[in-house]
């Protein structure tokens, strides 16, 4: 009993979480679409530093509200979406960033897979390689003959007394 | 040969495996390398805690090392490391301003008269703009200034008496020498 109503719960507090979501960005209105899909963007490809799973746009946190009105602000003022990461950027890291840009540093991390990938594919090359070529391999002249001569033993052989 | 790598590649990819892993343990995804290490404080006009009448700029700030501490009274954290910064102000050893950072100004002046004040000034940051121009994500945190208005270090949480022996007086001593 205490399960289903903690069931129930949780699935109404979900229910409701989605539209309180949606609120938060209502309050935003620009006049030109462009820049509207622009705050957007540029919201979405951030992360909340106090919640940092959470992209700024999906974010309650306080300091996500602030962030987003400052940016509000800035793009209103004809500011654009690079300044923005810029400006972000300068103060955060490239840590606020869901897509970090490629530098020494972070080349592990982007060709980190594919080096990966490469190592696995020479692996499996290899191995098929090595099977295949055991497939092929033919019996020397000893080995020939002592298989015929196995062969051609009468099957009750194995029987032989011991 | 094959035979042996047979073995060895395995142990290896788990060697490196784990030491990413270990190395992870203690690693703090809390602590954000900040982008602001080796430039200058940003600028700021805000009143001060104490007088609102007053305003305090980063210009005034200048020609001494000192700390920049970022705190609040919402901060359950700040209240833990509160009496550190006490004792480090009884010190005398280096200079404490404070960042009140989002807070109601009567709430903050009652904490100080109620758990001891070491900062020789506070910045009220209402808004918590200059807290966003400093990177701050989170109270409480520590920034090492020197006397040209150079950030040198940061430090995020709260902290505490070995992290003030072992590594900001340290440093403070290192800026004095050299500036």
């Amino acid at each position: 009993m205490m399960f289903v109503r903690s069931f129930l719960l949780s699935l109404f507090f979900l229910v409701i979480a989605t539209p309180l979501h949606a609120a938060t960005l209502a309050e935003y209105t620009f006049e030109d679409p462009q820049k509207a899909a622009d705050f957007r963007e540029v919201i979405d490809e951030m992360r909340c530093l106090v919640c940092q799973n959470e992209s700024l746009a999906g974010s309650n946190a306080e300091l996500a509200v602030d962030l987003r009105n400052e940016i509000f602000d800035m793009m209103t003022a004809g500011q654009n979406k690079d300044d923005i990461i810029r400006f972000m950027v300068a103060r955060y890291g490239d840590f606020v960033l869901y897509d970090p840009p490629m530098k020494p540093s972070t080349y592990p991390l982007w060709f980190g897979p594919l080096v990966l990938l490469i190592i696995g594919a020479l692996v499996l090359i290899r191995a098929l390689r090595k099977k295949s070529v055991t497939q092929e391999t033919e019996l020397s002249n000893d080995e020939q003959q002592r298989l015929d001569t196995l062969l051609k033993q009468p099957s009750d052989s194995k029987d032989a007394k011991k | 040969m094959s035979r042996y790598l047979r073995f060895l590649v395995p142990l290896a990819i788990f060697a490196v495996i784990a030491a990413f892993l270990f190395k992870g343990l203690d690693m703090n995804p809390r602590e954000i390398p900040s982008p602001l290490i080796g430039k200058q404080v940003p600028e700021f006009s805000l009143p001060l805690l104490e007088q609102p009448g007053t305003l305090i700029t980063n210009k005034d700030l200048l020609g001494k090392v000192y700390l920049l501490n970022v705190w609040a009274t919402w901060c359950v954290s700040c209240r833990a490391e509160h009496e550190t910064l006490v004792q480090l102000g009884r010190m005398n050893k280096v200079d404490i301003y404070g960042l009140n950072w989002k807070d109601e100004r009567v709430a903050a002046q009652a904490w100080l008269k109620q758990l001891g004040n070491p900062y020789a000034a506070n910045i009220f940051d209402k808004k918590g703009r200059t807290a966003i121009d400093l990177g701050v994500y989170g109270a409480p945190e520590t920034f090492l200034v020197d006397a040209k208005g150079i950030i040198h270090y940061k430090h995020a949480g709260p902290v505490n008496p070995d992290l003030i022996r072992d590594k900001i007086l340290p440093m403070v001593a290192e800026l004095r020498k050299k500036g």
